[in-house]
């Protein structure tokens, strides 16, 4: 008898559900066995469901009828109705904060509906919980990581998935291998970067065989030609009946991927759409009501000085599974955009961490990092912010906020320098205002300063770190995936205010991997490959497949090659 | 078959249930130890008379009730800033006994004095003392990452060791003839105490403790030195990030534990006892750290769980008598306490899961 735990967890603060008897005997196939025979197979406690489908008795998989979703006061889903049939991929489209990912925690069993019904295969169900949700064959991958910190992926694969280590171990790496998911089973997670997690998440989903696959955000840290073979497992996974919710802010992936859209605002349905035929143009309409600014982007006029400059730095990482650098050079001038383009994984987060202070060089080493000609590269955090350089992190959650925090704690990790603080006693009417101008300068959507990082949506909390440190006037902003999860309209208007900042005369590092992000306002491209950085370009005479090319490594050769 | 087991941490932990904590322990507590002293020959319903309400029924057990708070509450504030920012001081025994030493040194070199700074100055000296002794762990941890649990463990012993080797020798009472204990403490190295009554010992210590408590919940509320460690405790990627040192939020907390603990060893010799001997604590130091759990780690929460585990030490004791419990009656209650409270609360905070199932059958 096999006993399965499913879900979400600790960092993430998404439930955990029981551990329960699961009746699933569940073998583990690999995937592509799974994809061969999903319809064909009968799964014991799903028989009569399932032998329905093949009788066609019900063609609609799954509808919400009338779901309405309360926190306190605020409602977060407003009467939702949604059908979905067998097979059929569905894009939830929608601003931060419109209560997506509200409505599939709904559909998961993470929490309860206040009113309205779930109907599954005909028959009404009651989702209490993520293991009910997966025996009737419902998987999620949760936008933000919902992995065991202590315990390694194998391990945190064989909580839901029935099987003995060495071979689910196995299954991990053929899976890994089949769609470029790459990851070590035998790796702790904590050890894990953004984007291999999220790979982790994907991979367990799959080897759990669902009828419905809830896709929250999957792809926002897979690089792009993972999110082609991606798309390519879940089209094939879609022929053989299995059907999807898919969440993204990127609207051409969902016109490449989805049969069909439905907008949420404001907790509501209010349109639905054909993403095979919309423009992303009006896909982003419907979605914010609006057409979608792009940032106005004037060409740079940077002061020669460099602001942040790095010579030759070389990093080996004590981490044997970590990214090292490998003489990296550059420089940023105040004034001026400097993109880092690459796929992730590529010694970003590495580099990221040298320059904010939190992985800091050996005293010899110091010169190799300098802030207007002073060496910092063995200077703590606190030292480079006073020197007017701040930074926005990848993960919003637990490195950029304190996820148990309020908004009005959280703007005091970075900005108390900025008057929250007099002779050691926090200065509750500054932080207050300051964390009420972040919110509103950055439409923040929630409720308040007072609200816990934790519950805001994932696209709100990344707005409130942007503006906490933008708001701090830096001289130099180093940021990392500034519109990770932000919806079009609110991407548009964080690169405008990038943009607007630079004007102003701050020197910006950007690392993304959104190649259009890149483009759009960056004013020149550096691209980072194994670790190393390749000479920049002038963002306005290069194109997408010159970069795309760098991308690959090619600079690399020719680097080598002179 | 049996898999792994793990724990893992619930997302959503409610309110209530955390505040339900300290009540199921209590109840589970006083359940168990009448079970378990009902084995020994003590009625139950006995017990339970003699742990909680004999201790409030005359003006003497309150006054004792507030001798053996007054440390308890004192020791936990102290480890309670600690706890918060996940650094594990469990020395406050060891630093209780270096704080009375150091302090007792000036009463023993001027037993004739009258001076009335002499008490102010001890209890200068005890905090000093307590907190360079919990300094030693902070330095081995931020020098050598030399786990702090086990450097304060053993502190304690090596402290009852330096205790027994001065009050058998420098700290000796000479007229003492063989009894290994210090001169008697003249009336100004004494906390006044807080009524005329001969009989009541209750002193003006648990005034200290009182404002002591109020400044503890101002800095941990207030001030940003109590929030950098309370972000280094709650998310240590967080407060690197943010550029908080945790070797800073290291120094700080052993520094300020062991200064409560120093404290709480003068109130010791300088309240109830009088003079420096080879027992000065019946383990508030390792009770201290139920206490700060107990109390939720909040300065408010601490004051009421102290209360709480004075009255049971105080019943405890005189069940020992009257009813014949065994010596060992309140240590086997604090242990109940302890297990009972880690018990619930990781149950509220965590599920149990297996890691590994079984293979199928
Ligand atoms: N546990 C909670 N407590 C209080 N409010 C919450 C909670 N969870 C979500 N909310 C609120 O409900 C609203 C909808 O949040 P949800 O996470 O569903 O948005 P979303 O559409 O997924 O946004 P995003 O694109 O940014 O991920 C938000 O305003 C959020 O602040
Ligand atoms: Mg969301």
């Amino acid at each position: 008898m096999a006993s399965a735990f499913g879900g979400p967890v600790s960092l993430t603060f998404q439930p955990i559900h029981a551990c329960r008897k699961n009746k699933n005997t569940t073998f583990v196939a690999s995937l592509a066995y799974v994809i061969e025979a999903a319809p064909l197979r009968v799964v014991i406690n799903n028989r009569e469901q399932h032998l329905k489908t093949k009788a066609g008795e019900s063609p609609l998989l799954l509808q919400l009828r009338n779901i309405t979703k309360r926190y306190g006061t605020y409602v977060a889903n407003d009467s939702v109705d949604l059908a979905l049939e067998h097979g059929q991929i569905c894009a939830i489209l929608g601003e931060n904060g419109a209560g997506k990912s509200t409505l599939m925690k709904t559909i998961y069993g993470i929490q309860q509906p206040d009113e309205g019904e779930i109907v599954w295969n005909g028959e009404k169900v009651a989702v209490t919980s993520p293991s009910v949700a997966r025996d009737l064959g419902i998987g999620m991958v949760f936008q933000h990581f919902s992995l065991f910190e202590t315990i390694s992926v194998v391990e945190n694969i064989s909580l839901t998935v029935p099987g003995s280590l060495p071979d689910l171990a196995e299954i991990i790496r053929q899976k890994a291998d089949e769609y470029g998911l790459h990851v070590n089973p035998d790796a702790p997670v904590h050890g894990l970067s953004v984007g291999e997690r999220q790979r982790v998440e994907i991979i367990r989903c799959l080897m759990q065989d669902p009828k419905l696959l809830i896709l929250d955000e999957p792809t926002s840290v897979l690089p792009p030609h993972s999110v082609q073979q991606l798309f390519g497992t879940l089209r094939k996974l879609s022929e053989r009946g299995v059907a999807m919710l898919y969440i993204s802010h990127k609207l051409e992936e969902i016109r490449d991927l989805c049969h069909c859209a439905v907008v949420l605002r404001q907790g509501r349905v209010t349109g639905t759409a054909n993403p095979r035929q919309a423009t992303s143009a009006e896909l982003a309409r419907l979605m914010i009501g609006q057409d979608i600014p792009t940032a106005r982007h004037a060409e740079a006029k940077p002061s020669c000085e460099p602001a942040l400059t790095v010579s030759d730095l070389t990093y080996e990482n004590p981490d044997p599974l970590g990214e090292s650098l490998d003489s990296v050079s550059m420089a940023v001038r105040p004034g001026e955009i400097v993109g880092i383009a690459g796929v992730s994984g590529n010694g970003q987060s590495t580099l990221a961490r040298i320059l904010s202070g939190e992985i800091r060089l050996q005293g010899h080493m110091a010169g190799r990092i300098q802030v207007f000609d002073h060496p910092v590269g063995d200077a703590p955090p606190g030292t480079r912010r006073q020197m007017g350089v701040t930074f926005v992190p990848e993960e919003r959650l637990g490195r950029a906020t304190v996820p148990t925090m309020s908004l009005a704690d959280n703007v005091l990790l970075t900005a108390h320098g900025a008057g929250l603080v007099r002779k050691g006693l926090i200065r509750r009417r500054q932080q207050a205002d300051f964390a009420d101008k972040c919110i509103s300068a950055m439409d923040v959507r929630s409720r308040g300063r007072q609200s816990i990082a934790s519950s805001l949506s994932g696209g709100n909390l990344q707005k409130f770190v942007l503006g906490r440190e933008i708001l701090l006037k830096p001289r130099i902003l180093i940021v990392s995936q500034p519109t990770w999860g932000i919806d079009v309209g609110a991407a548009a208007m964080v690169r405008q205010k990038l943009v607007d900042l630079r004007d102003t005369g701050t020197a910006i590092l950007m690392i993304s991997e959104e190649l259009e992000e890149i483009f759009e306002i960056s004013d020149r491209i550096h691209v980072m490959y194994h670790g190393r950085l390749s000479p920049s370009v002038q963002a306005r005479s290069v194109t997408a497949e010159d970069v795309g090319r760098m991308m690959m490594g090619e600079f690399d050769q020719k680097m080598r090659a002179a | 078959m049996m898999g792994r087991y793990a724990l893992v941490q619930r997302s959503e932990v409610s309110l209530k249930s955390i505040m339900l904590v300290p009540l199921v322990t209590f109840v589970l507590a006083l359940l168990g130890s009448m079970v378990l002293f009902g084995f020994l020959g003590a009625p139950p319903l006995e017990v339970l008379y003699r742990l909680l309400i004999d201790p409030l029924a005359s003006a003497y057990n309150i006054s004792e009730v507030v001798i053996k708070a007054a440390p308890l509450i004192l020791i936990a504030q102290g480890l309670a800033i600690g706890f918060r920012a996940k650094v594990w001081n469990i020395g406050a025994e060891g630093q209780l006994i270096i704080g009375a030493v150091a302090a007792s040194v000036i009463p023993i070199t001027f037993p004739e004095s009258q001076n009335v700074l002499m008490l102010p100055a001890m209890m200068l000296a005890g905090m000093i003392a307590g907190a360079a002794w919990a300094g030693i762990a902070a330095a081995l941890k931020t020098r050598f990452n030399a786990s702090e649990i086990i450097v304060t463990l053993m502190l304690n012993q090596i402290a009852v060791q330096i205790l027994y080797f001065l009050i058998n020798g420098p700290l000796k009472d000479p007229m003492g003839f063989s009894y290994p204990q210090s001169v008697s403490f003249p009336p100004v190295a004494m906390y006044p105490l807080l009524s005329d009554d001969g009989m009541l010992r209750a002193n003006a210590s648990i005034l200290v403790v009182i404002l002591l408590s109020i400044a503890a919940l101002i800095y941990v509320t207030r001030t940003f030195s109590g929030y950098t460690l309370l972000v280094g405790g709650l998310a240590p990627s967080a407060a690197s990030y943010a550029g908080f040192s945790a070797k800073k939020a290291v120094w700080i907390t052993l520094l300020i534990g062991g200064a409560a603990a120093g404290l709480a060893g003068v109130g010791e010799i300088s309240g109830p006892i009088g003079r420096l001997q080879p027992s000065l604590s019946p383990g508030y130091g390792f009770a201290a750290i139920i206490v700060a759990y107990l109390g939720g780690l909040h300065p408010v929460g601490i004051l009421l769980a102290g209360t709480f585990m004075a009255i049971v030490y105080v019943g405890a004791d005189g069940a020992i008598i009257d009813v014949g419990l065994p010596p060992a009656a309140p240590v086997i209650f604090q242990g109940m306490v302890l297990v009972f409270y880690l018990a619930s609360f990781a149950l509220v905070q965590y599920r149990i899961v297996r890691v590994q199932p079984e293979a199928r059958a």
